[in-house]
């Protein structure tokens, strides 16, 4: 089974910000988009530099849906679940985004391609159902659009809807 | 796109920048303007700006290209309207990146066959002025109905979103250009900080987050709490799944919301304001984060506004994936670096509120609408709406309707009208079941009670709430326990968890409602439901619990009969409970193509090709993918 | 000096007080789960709430997060905080029947059926445990972690903290830690012990003996007190 690399931890990221209570969600927010996760190690540095406690940092870490303590697959897939979605047939595409990436219930994938979750609500619900991988959203979805929509993401480095970046 | 860096000191500053504004708005040039909202992105959008573009550079045609957000007509997305001096402006709808070069050969002239509809001027209900666009050519193109004319548009008082779809939200002096800031100087240099709470007061605006609490008396309270430094904070938290009103203003109009808040900054004594955007909305954080550093650079965010010499700040704080923090006590928190555990209140957080000092915490479209309020006055606001809803309200009407779309009605239009005339109604000329109103925290109205008008009171009267603006059309392939289900999975996802009466009492109606729609439920379980509603309605610590049974209760109201269905005759009247449903294959109108057995996620459908399938039981998951895929109506569900 | 009503009684206490303290001044009952003495006030179990405000306007609050204020009128024991109680604490005993304090209080309701299937919860976050070791004992080596149904008192990283002392402060403190008499309906989610035997001491003695911990049937009016007091009489005359 494919492993994630364990990245090289760039301390500077929580050493730039105040000391100040109020850029606790800030920083995390920046550790998790720079490595998709936050390692335990720099949650300890929150700490320390921060002065908050380590049960106070640990709960944020686990009380904030967009927080994962574990290293996600490379490609987030979010279907939404708002309520237009429920109602055109959300979560029959989840079922169906699940069965294609191998995902049982939410989360990474056994290839670590895909960790698959649920949001409410993506503000698209005029074109419900919908769904976002990575940066990119996907309206008006059909069960037989979902395994070309994520074949366009296998084994390609996060990137946008087409090959460039960005 | 590049704007020039103004330095804003005072009105004639203001009025050069509208200047270029109007010129950037309006110019002497074809303009081709493409909707980049998020949900124009999510049909496409970008590729049809793409488009546009390249066609433009390869053939060097002297058109401007401009984005914009989002005009509402979300069921037309992508959008893409043709602006000719002189002209009516044309919009196209559902836009391909193949149908460009055909629109662009085309012009000046329109493609009538691909458009919508022509807009023949535009009013300003912050200026109460109205451009007229065909001061040249004559205001009609052949076959194409005017906004003013659709069921969709004409009945729309467009006050919060006046500038959204008109204006790029990237630009200042387009905002100018449409009477932007002239509130904020009106109100710093002819008005008492006393005289703007007074307006807004007689104005009668509610908050428009949900609860509608009088926008006056909450500022009043802010106005005479003792503590400094005060702080205004902007609730753009807007979780509601179906309610995306909010994300609609910030991507069109952001400096909209700015203005309203240092208006509100001076009227209240603080000078620094968090503008809280939940994660989700990338797209809105960036158009807000890139108006505030525009104002900075402006001068119309810092220590001397309009050299008034009066200074506010704003920052943007987001959200990190929590509904609850889109209570207030809960937002107050995550900022604060903690945990989106509400707190008790009383304190409100007018008394205590960001560091424990009194803050004034209000939503988009209220901010949104203050400018307005300042600038026409409090007596030409009170005679929208009703005696007790004054104003206009943004609502995303969205679910099982013709014309999925944002719009901004005045209060006391009826629901019927609302979802018939301007929602075109069901498609396929079904009927209205029911509309979902207020989101988690609101209630289904049945079809019988659509012609009660939309205000605050009706609305609670009725079992429901207002809410933040999101309204779902249900039809006949909703089944209203299964909605009831949904939301308590919603609220059990969300809860904060501290609090035993919603932590432990959502969970345990959820257990109920999951029962009754696998049809295993007893009647004693809806004596059980409601007790526990009950409790936890009384006792929850916060809004989120409190409001946690209304969608439970409401369709108990109304829809009992459907549960009892479920419970007594183990049948879901609406086809949807999985486990009191089987899908079958008509052996007689089957012609065996097969489409559908390649998407069986349990590999179930069996059979011979050309021949006739039928579907193994046993394997069947229920995913319906079946049903989507059969082009000969052969799949039925019973 | 802060005046409210409480059932009727004017009483009187300092600015600051919250409602649960006013009431306990007066020695007015209110149950709780997730107060104690010492820590701050928490206002998770719901337990407390009382009445306050008059009729239309009345609604249920935390008497322990609500602070007393000039000319508040507090009923503690109405129609409606009675409902609640009862509702919450049927709950409650569903959630963890194993515990002796939630049994307890059940029995002092008069409870006779618990209505949910039982789940055997073993933590009802009251967050004593979490409190006592940040403010008394300072040392916030647990905390919560997660959010609605995931939420659950933790060590951080799932790993026992340098900064735990091993003091037990958070077994001590704990209302669900305490196991119920096993009785004659171990299996059942409500245990009713305490309302379906008399207290074993007049058995074997001719007084109670509530020089040792109390047994909580003694503590209860009703039936068995009669029950008491005849078995007494009948030793008295038998001698």
């Amino acid at each position: 089974m494919p492993t994630v690399e364990t990245p090289i931890l760039d301390e500077t990221i929580v050493d730039k910000y105040e000391e100040r209570r109020a850029n606790l969600v800030p920083i995390l927010q920046e550790i998790q988009s720079t490595y998709s996760y936050l390692p335990e190690e720099l949650l300890r540095r929150v700490s320390r530099k921060l002065h908050v406690p380590l049960s106070d940092v640990y709960q944020l870490a686990t009380f904030y849906r967009c927080f994962s303590l574990k290293p996600r697959g490379r490609h987030v897939v979010q279907v939404c679940l708002g309520t237009a979605c429920h109602v055109r047939g959300g979560p029959k595409i989840l079922d169906r985004v699940e069965t294609e990436t191998g995902t049982v219930g939410l989360g990474t994938s056994p290839d670590m391609e895909f960790v698959v979750e649920t949001v409410r609500c993506l503000g698209c619900c005029g074109l419900a159902p919908v769904m976002r991988v990575d940066r990119d959203i996907y309206a008006t979805l059909e069960q037989s659009k979902i395994k070309r929509v994520l074949n366009r993401y296998r084994k390609k480095r996060p990137a946008g809807k087409d090959a460039s970046d960005g | 796109m590049v704007e020039r860096v103004h330095h804003i000191t005072d009105l004639e500053e203001l009025e050069r920048v509208a200047i270029h504004g109007r010129a950037s708005l309006y110019p002497e040039r074809i303009k081709i303007l493409v909707g980049m909202a998020t949900c124009g992105r999510a049909a496409g959008a970008e590729e049809v700006l793409e488009k546009v573009r390249e066609v433009v550079a390869q053939k060097q045609l002297p058109y401007i290209v401009a984005e914009t957000g989002c005009i509402g007509w979300c069921s037309q997305e992508p959008l893409l309207d043709v602006w000719v001096p002189g002209r009516p402006r044309v919009t196209y709808g559902r836009v391909t990146p193949k149908q460009v070069p055909e629109i662009l050969a085309a012009l000046p002239e329109a493609k009538p066959k691909l458009a919508l509809a022509i807009m023949t001027g535009d009013d300003n209900p912050l200026t109460g002025k109205h451009a007229d666009y065909c001061n040249g050519h004559g205001s009609k193109v052949d076959g194409l109905p005017s906004y003013a004319e659709l069921p969709l548009f004409r009945r729309q008082l467009r006050i919060v979103m006046r500038n959204c779809g008109i204006v790029d939200p990237a630009s200042l002096e387009e905002y100018a250009a449409r009477g932007g800031y002239r509130a904020l100087w009106r109100a710093l240099w002819s008005l008492k900080p006393e005289d703007v709470v007074r307006e807004v007061t007689d104005s009668g605006l509610r908050g428009r987050g949900g609860a509608g609490f009088p926008t006056g008396r909450k500022w009043q309270a802010v106005r005479d709490a003792k503590g400094s430094p005060k702080y205004v904070i902007c609730n753009a938290d807007e979780g509601d799944p179906g309610a995306y009103m909010d994300r609609g203003v910030l991507e069109g109009d952001p400096h909209s919301v700015i203005e309203g808040m240092i208006i509100g900054g001076y009227a209240l004594g603080a000078h620094e304001g968090v503008i809280y955007v939940r994660e989700e909305y990338p797209l809105a954080v960036a158009r807000v984060k890139a108006a505030i550093a525009q104002a900075q650079h402006a001068d119309l965010l810092g220590d001397d506004i309009l050299g008034s010499g009066f200074g506010f700040r704003i920052e943007v704080a987001q959200g990190a994936g929590a509904f609850v923090c889109g209570e207030e006590t809960a937002l107050i928190a995550s900022i604060e670096g903690r945990v989106g555990e509400p707190r008790p209140r009383p304190p409100y957080p007018a008394e205590k509120g960001l560091w424990g000092k009194p803050t004034c915490i209000n939503n988009v479209e209220t901010w949104a609408t203050v400018p307005v309020i300042v600038s026409r006055g409090s007596a030409w606001f009170s005679r929208i709406g009703t005696e007790g809803s004054k104003g206009t309200k943004v609502f995303s009407l969205v679910g099982s309707v013709a014309n999925t779309a944002l719009i901004e009605v005045p209060m006391g239009t009826t629901l019927h009208d609302v979802v018939e005339e301007i929602g075109g109604g069901v498609p396929g000329g079904r009927a209205v079941k029911a509309v979902q109103t207020g989101g988690p925290s609101g209630g289904c109205i049945p079809a019988e009670k659509l012609d009660l008008p939309v205000d605050y009171e009706s609305l609670n009267a009725a079992g429901s709430i207002m809410g933040s603006g999101g309204m779902i059309v249900m039809d006949d392939h909703t089944c209203m326990v299964d909605i009831a289900k949904y939301f308590l999975d919603f609220l059990q996802d969300e809860s904060c968890g501290k609090c035993f009466s919603c932590r432990v009492g959502t969970q345990r109606m959820k257990e109920i409602v999951t029962r009754i729609s696998e049809g295993k439920g007893t009647e004693q379980d809806l004596d059980l439901l409601e007790d526990l509603a009950w409790m936890v309605s009384e006792t929850s610590l916060c809004g989120l619990g409190v409001s946690a049974p209304n969608p439970v209760l409401s369709t108990l109201r109304y829809f009992r009969s459907e549960y009892l269905a479920h419970i007594r005759d183990h049948k879901c009247p609406a086809k949807v409970c999985k486990e009191l449903i089987t899908y079958t294959i008509d052996p007689v109108t089957c012609n065996g193509c097969g489409a559908c057995v390649s998407l069986c996620s349990g590999q179930a459908v069996v059979g011979e090709k050309n021949k006739l399938y039928t579907i193994e039981q046993a394997r069947c998951t229920k995913c319906g993918a079946c049903l989507e895929s059969c082009k000969f109506d052969a799949v039925l569900v019973n | 000096m802060i005046r409210l009503t409480i059932n009727g009684s004017p009483v009187q206490v300092d600015e600051g007080s919250t409602v649960l303290e006013a009431a306990r001044l007066y020695g007015i009952p209110i149950p709780t789960l997730c107060h104690a003495d010492g820590l701050t006030p928490y206002g998770a179990c719901r337990l407390c709430v009382v009445e306050v405000g008059t009729a239309p306007k009345s609604r249920l609050v935390a008497s322990c997060t609500t602070r007393a204020t000039e000319g508040l009128v507090v009923r503690t024991d109405s129609a409606r905080v009675d409902r609640a109680r009862r509702l919450l604490v049927e709950l409650y005993v569903a959630t963890s029947p194993q515990s002796k304090r939630i049994q307890d209080l059940a029995s002092a309701m008069g409870m006779r059926e618990c209505r949910y299937e039982a789940q055997h919860e073993d933590c009802i976050q009251c967050g004593l445990c979490v409190r006592i070791c940040n403010e008394q004992m300072i040392a916030g080596a647990i905390g919560f972690s997660g959010r609605g149904t995931t939420r659950k008192v933790s060590r951080p990283f799932d790993q026992t903290s340098e900064l735990c002392r091993q003091c037990g402060a958070c077994l001590y403190v704990c209302p669900i830690c305490e196991q119920r008499c096993q009785g004659a309906t171990a299996e059942s989610a409500l245990c009713n012990g305490c309302l379906n035997f008399s207290p074993p001491c007049f058995n074997s003695y001719d007084d109670a003996m509530c020089f040792l911990d109390p047994c909580h049937a003694c503590e209860l009016a009703g039936p068995f007190r009669a029950d008491a007091r005849t078995k007494i009489r009948a030793t008295a005359t038998a001698r």
